[in-house]
């Protein structure tokens, strides 16, 4: 590991001092392995991502395990935030009759990925997990399989297939061309799309946020000090911003979701 | 323990990650799935069946409330109709008591009067008579002392009385007959 690899913090590098600013990079999303348990090495990023389902698993058994029909406060939040994806998302584009059964899968999506991302400004832990691909593509793929097969069992092999090429005479002469592109696009495009617009929203937050937390302590020398207060209050700044893009992009992934299941049950038009 | 700049590819997944990944999510999954969703659905259906039937509740409460509501105000009308109804009633009977208690103080003055006259006029009668007898016997007693002898003929005698009297009362209509003429 080169210098300018480690993070500041475990420097006293700072500027004036003759030394370089240790840019934060790719690098920054790669963990040593903590410890090894079945020949998987378990990183940061893995533990976090247990440690969520934990949490999220420990919440809502707090909230929902003993529901009662007049509410306890933890009860009364956990229900805010289920009946928001259930009323919100699921119901607003599936519909109560067919949505139903996608309430469990997309409530849990929504509130993994949430808890995901907000591991980044969690103290100590300040990764989120979401922005390294793996993750993203893993609940990428389950919609995607999902989608596809109810696609297939909804519509048989032949509409299956007009569902994915938007299939439509009216086009005429550009019907094959339009058939192309439209089976690219939704077979291959759109699960890369669906789980890369999460990982980089998250990525590019994350490397904003460690950018400004070094520069903070890299600039906090002589003249420097003023500059570093400017970096230090953009690191609140981003902080408060990522807080606001990690529900959003939970938030659209989920409603992704929802429009994929949608248009895998949507009749042929 | 870092790799090398130039193999990190962040647009491809670690294989490790993708398992640990999918896995927790599974567990969230399954665990929303199987006991969190049907454990809150329960409730909330629930929940809405108690309010909606709080509702309804409240919707028959409200209607029984109007009826009882009705049912008073009709009792009050009616009461009051018949308040007008026994208050012009007793008005009524009051008057016909008192016309019919004038009557019969009328009706028993009258009697009384009738009464009153019809004792005088046998107290008269019965004055005259026993003035008859009396005026008869000392006419007779001073007769008999004026002339100085008994009357033996009784039958002479009476009538002499009778003839006496009758004249008396000839006398006596007469003068009746002139003091009703000068009234």
């Amino acid at each position: 590991m080169s210098a300018d690899q480690t993070l500041a913090f475990e420097t006293n590098c700072h500027i004036f001092d003759g030394c370089g600013f240790p840019a934060p990079g790719l690098h920054s999303f790669v963990f040593k392995p903590i410890f090894t348990v079945a020949g998987i090495e378990f990183n940061k990023a893995m533990l976090l991502a247990l440690l969520g389902s934990i949490a999220i698993i420990w919440f809502f058994w707090a909230a929902f395990g003993k529901a009662k029909v007049v509410p306890g406060k933890i009860q009364m939040i956990g229900e805010a935030g289920y009946d928001f994806i259930r009323r919100g998302v699921v119901y607003e584009t599936l519909g109560k009759k067919e949505g139903e059964k996608y309430v469990p899968l997309v409530v849990s999506l929504f509130f993994f990925i949430w808890v995901m991302n907000l591991w980044s400004v969690i103290p100590l832990a300040q990764f989120p997990v979401t922005s390294i691909i793996a993750f993203p593509a893993g609940l990428a793929l389950i919609v995607y399989v999902l989608w596809v097969s109810l696609t297939f069992k909804r519509h048989g092999l032949v509409g299956a297939f007009k569902n994915f090429t938007g299939y439509d005479k009216s086009l005429g002469p550009v019907l094959p061309l339009a058939m192309t592109i439209e089976l690219f696009s939704n077979l291959l495009v759109r699960p890369f799309t669906h789980a890369v617009r999460l990982f980089a929203n998250m990525f590019a937050g994350h490397l904003l946020i460690v950018m400004f937390t070094i520069a903070s302590w890299y600039l906090l020398n002589g003249i420097g000090i003023a500059y570093a207060s400017v970096s230090f209050l953009m690191t609140i700044v981003m902080v408060v911003f990522e807080l606001f893009i990690q529900a959003v992009q939970a938030y659209v992934f989920v409603l992704l979701t929802c429009f994929y299941i949608q248009g895998a049950l949507a009749e042929e038009h | 323990m870092l790799l090398a700049e130039e193999k990190l590819n962040p647009l491809v997944p670690p294989i490790p990650e993708l398992v640990i990944g999918t896995i927790a999510f599974g567990i969230v999954f399954v665990v929303f799935w199987k006991k969190l969703v049907p454990s809150i659905n329960k409730i909330l259906d629930e929940r809405r069946e108690a309010i909606e039937g709080g509702i309804e509740q409240a919707n028959d409460a409200k209607l029984e409330a109007q009826q009882t509501l009705d049912q008073y105000k009709a009792q009050l009308a009616e009461a009051r109709r018949e308040a007008a109804r026994m208050r012009s009633e007793a008005e009524q009977r009051g008057a016909d008591l008192i016309a019919e208690m004038r009557e019969e103080g009328q009706r028993q003055r009258e009697e009384i009067i009738a009464a009153g006259h019809a004792q005088i006029e046998a107290d008269r009668k019965q004055a005259a008579q026993q003035l008859r007898q009396d005026v008869g016997t000392l006419a007779t007693e001073l007769a008999g002392k004026l002339v100085g002898e008994s009357l033996e003929d009784h039958a002479r005698q009476s009538r002499t009385i009778d003839r006496f009297l009758d004249q008396l009362e000839e006398k006596a209509d007469a003068t009746a007959g002139t003091s009703g003429a000068a009234r």
